[in-house]
């Protein structure tokens, strides 16, 4: 394992941050917040992002895929992370991207993941409920057996790109225990209301109204979703870690340069021996966090065994050091980080809410000293 | 088989052959590590033996050339060599500031006599150094330094007192900063200078630290007559080389505490102090919640940082430049092992409280002077606030 990008690695970053300053500024994501616009990303770009290739990176040549994999996928995800940029990948590449990707039928792989990579359908991961915090195993949602088909039924929450999807993947309870079920959004008895979060990201409510699908409908084993589910959410974590370095990256950027900029007592704050040491330690924490992260990936890639474990150590240094870079920027902005106008403030609402996604870092601290063994 | 493995079979069977068993498996720490020199004793005569054999073979200096009594490896077959010492769970032969400090200072600066006569001299174990850095009134401000050198004909004449001269009691030569043109800006009137510690004039008096221990000393020079070919680079030139010094100590403080790698994975200690003290429940989980909270944080940060040195490493091999990594280790790394020993006396409890018998284990009492001593790590070879400067100046290119 090299913790170093090659020469391909590092064009594409070059490329991916070049797409980003010319498409999407943060300015874009403001303006789609403040039009409330409904589906909170742009089709257009998408396919434009498609055809770069980047929404086929971690998937097989086989089924239209780049044959890359998450150290490439985590590069792209950072640049976007740095912009905040709202296309769908969370939802399409990473959660129902790699839960078809890992247990998919060729027919369903064909169907919902092919034409996903080519920028055509939006997919997305339906596994959590309002009680479920951050245990995938803990939700109601029930699949009944009804002829050769089921019928689901139960409320979803936090569905990322729920209102747009295409398809949505949902996690329920068949007698066996978890089972997940690939379900066309336009299938009667899905009801979907959007959810306004706290950093813009666009999500949904998705209501299962006795909600009838095919015995093709299901993923993989009936009763055997869950561990399916476990490798696509840590894979999903990995991916929003690199997001989250990038958000982090970006927030500290501004704070500095702010810093050689501000003025007051006649001097630039950032002479400022308070504030040199806060952002020096900050510094600290962002290269930890952008190891661990930069491991994580390359743990998917290996199949690692360690595997869970660098997920745990990832998400939890990003999510504990994405909200320090967020709370450290707004304190060193002063009163103008504090206003709306100012950007900082959006990286702050993107770290409190990324690191209460897939679990905070006290979660995974735990999770880490059980698969220690401790 | 790769040129590597090759090399990898046949220093396993080196190794193999040539350790003697009663080392195998003894712990590397600096209180039972072989740090050589005149004074050295060897309670175990197999540790000498084992010196004695590396030091033929190169192994106790292993990049450095041959000729200056080093190993000649390359990187890439030091990380073998090291990899199979620890399968076979053999103590390095030698440490010390010779090998870590002042032998890749003499290498990068040194005259070719110098290089000539100390180096054969440290990677045999026959002289061990200590470092004269700071004075009583020059610790963070270090470039204030006083110490004087007047310059007589072809010699210096010292006078002045270093003090945190680790080991000088033991050590055989020590390098010192001292003041060559008290005139000049401060960072520019200081030479880099060897000084044999049997010199008419040395004297040293061990320091009593708060852990009951006496690593350090004060030293000091009452007309130490020294030659002027013991200048390392140009005399008036110290401070760069003094730089570049410090540089190789915050990585050999950074590599101690864990930023090393490569470590052959154990049980972990804390595992281990938390079923003697704490308990485990019935699912094998650390019977104290905040503790197991602390330890995984500590585990986890530990992994990172060993993970972001590997980076640091993967880069320097790529070619890219390196940054002010050793700053940032030396802070990590230091604050990674002192939040360690605090999870090790709060582990311990009440058992923690001792300073001597009766009432504690030997181990018990070993491991609350362990922790005293780690207070220093954050204040030692620069503390915490001046690495933090460092990194704010020249990584983030902070205004002064």
């Amino acid at each position: 394992m090299s913790l170093v990008l090659s020469e391909d690695q590092e064009l594409i970053a070059k490329t991916a941050l070049d797409f980003i300053a010319a498409e999407s500024p943060v300015s874009r994501m403001r303006a789609l917040r403040d039009a409330a616009d409904p589906v909170g990303f742009s089709r257009d770009l998408w396919k434009q992002m498609a055809e770069l290739g980047w929404l086929g990176i971690p998937f097989p040549e086989s089924i239209g895929g780049a044959g890359m994999g998450f150290a490439e996928l985590a590069i792209v995800l950072e640049a976007l992370g740095r912009n905040l940029v709202p296309e769908p990948f969370l939802s399409s590449v990473l959660l129902g991207g790699q839960t078809l990707l890992l247990a998919g039928s060729e027919t369903q792989q064909a169907e919902w993941l092919a034409p996903m990579i080519q920028g055509e359908k939006i997919l997305t991961l339906a596994y959590q409920e309002a009680q479920s915090r951050y245990d995938l195993s803990k939700i109601d949602t029930r699949a009944e057996k009804r002829g050769k088909g089921y019928v689901l039924s139960g409320e979803k929450v936090h569905v990322f790109d729920g209102q747009t999807a295409d398809a949505i993947v949902v996690s329920a309870l068949t007698p066996g225990g978890l089972s997940l079920f690939v379900v066309p959004a336009d299938s009667a008895g899905v009801r979907r209301e959007r959810q306004l979060r706290l950093d813009s990201r666009a999500a949904a409510i998705v209501r299962l109204e006795s909600v009838e699908v095919g015995a093709d409908a299901l993923i993989g084993n009936e009763g055997q979703g869950g561990e399916t589910l476990e490798r696509a959410v840590d894979r999903a974590t990995v991916g929003l870690c690199a997001d989250m370095l990038g958000g982090m990256a970006q927030a500290f950027d501004l704070t500095l340069a702010y810093l050689k900029e501000r003025e007051q007592f006649g001097v630039r704050i950032g002479t400022f021996q308070a504030l040199k040491h806060r952002a020096a330690k900050l510094f600290i924490e962002i290269e930890l966090s952008r190891s661990a992260s930069m491991a994580a990936a390359r743990a998917v890639d290996s199949d690692d065994p360690e595997l869970g474990k660098l997920v745990s150590l990832a998400k939890a240094r990003c999510s504990d050091t994405f909200v320090l870079a967020g709370n450290e920027g707004v304190q060193i902005f002063g009163g103008v980080g504090m206003t709306d106008e100012y950007d900082i403030g959006f990286y702050l609402k993107r770290a409190r809410a990324s690191e209460l996604t897939f679990g905070d870092s006290a979660w995974h601290r735990d999770r880490w000293a059980c698969l220690s063994g401790y | 088989m790769s040129e590597l493995e090759a090399f990898r079979a046949e220093t396993a069977a080196w190794l193999d052959e040539n350790a003697p068993q009663s080392i195998r498996g003894l712990p590397a720490s600096e209180v039972s590590g072989t740090w050589g020199g005149k004074r050295e004793v060897y309670p175990n005569p197999d540790t000498k033996l084992w010196l004695d054999v590396c030091a033929e073979r190169g192994f106790t200096a292993p990049t450095w050339p041959r000729e200056y009594g080093g190993g000649g490896l390359s990187n890439p077959q030091a990380k073998v060599l090291g990899q199979e010492m620890g399968r076979l769970r053999l103590p390095p032969p030698l440490i010390g500031f010779g090998l870590t400090m002042i032998g890749p200072t003499l290498l990068r600066f040194g005259t070719e006599e110098q290089k000539r006569e100390h180096l054969p001299r440290i990677s045999r174990g026959e002289i061990r150094w200590c470092q004269g850095y700071s004075e009583p009134g020059s610790g963070s401000d270090l470039a204030s330094l006083q110490t004087q050198a007047v310059r007589e004909v072809d010699e210096f004449v010292i006078r002045g007192q270093k003090v945190w001269t680790s080991y000088a009691d033991q050590a055989d030569w020590i390098f010192a900063l001292v003041r060559t043109d008290p005139k000049a800006k401060k960072q520019e009137g200081i030479t880099f200078l060897l000084i044999d510690m049997e010199s008419s004039g040395v004297s040293v008096k061990p320091i009593l630290l708060i852990s009951g221990k006496s690593p350090f000393c004060e030293t000091y020079f009452d007309a130490v007559r020294v030659p002027v070919k013991n200048v390392v680079s140009e005399v008036n030139g110290g401070w760069t080389v003094a730089k570049a010094l410090l540089g190789h100590e915050r990585s050999m403080i950074a590599d101690a505490f864990g930023g090393g790698g490569e470590r052959v994975a154990k049980r972990s200690r804390f595992v281990e102090m938390a079923e003697r003290y704490l308990g485990l429940d019935a699912m094998g989980r650390i019977d104290e919640p905040v503790l197991r909270n602390d330890v995984a944080q500590n585990e986890m940060d530990a992994k990172a940082f060993g993970l972001t040195v590997q980076r640091t490493r993967d880069a320097a091999r790529a070619g890219q430049a390196p940054g002010p990594e050793s700053s940032m280790f030396k802070i990590y790394g230091t604050e990674l092992n002192m939040r360690r020993h605090e999870i090790f006396v709060r582990m311990m409890g009440p058992q923690a409280t001792g300073w001597e018998g009766p009432g504690y284990g030997a181990d018990e009492l070993e491991l609350t002077k362990d922790w005293l001593r780690t207070r220093g790590n954050s204040i030692e070879g620069g503390t915490s606030e001046i690495q933090l400067n460092i990194i704010a100046k020249r990584a983030l290119g902070l205004p002064d």
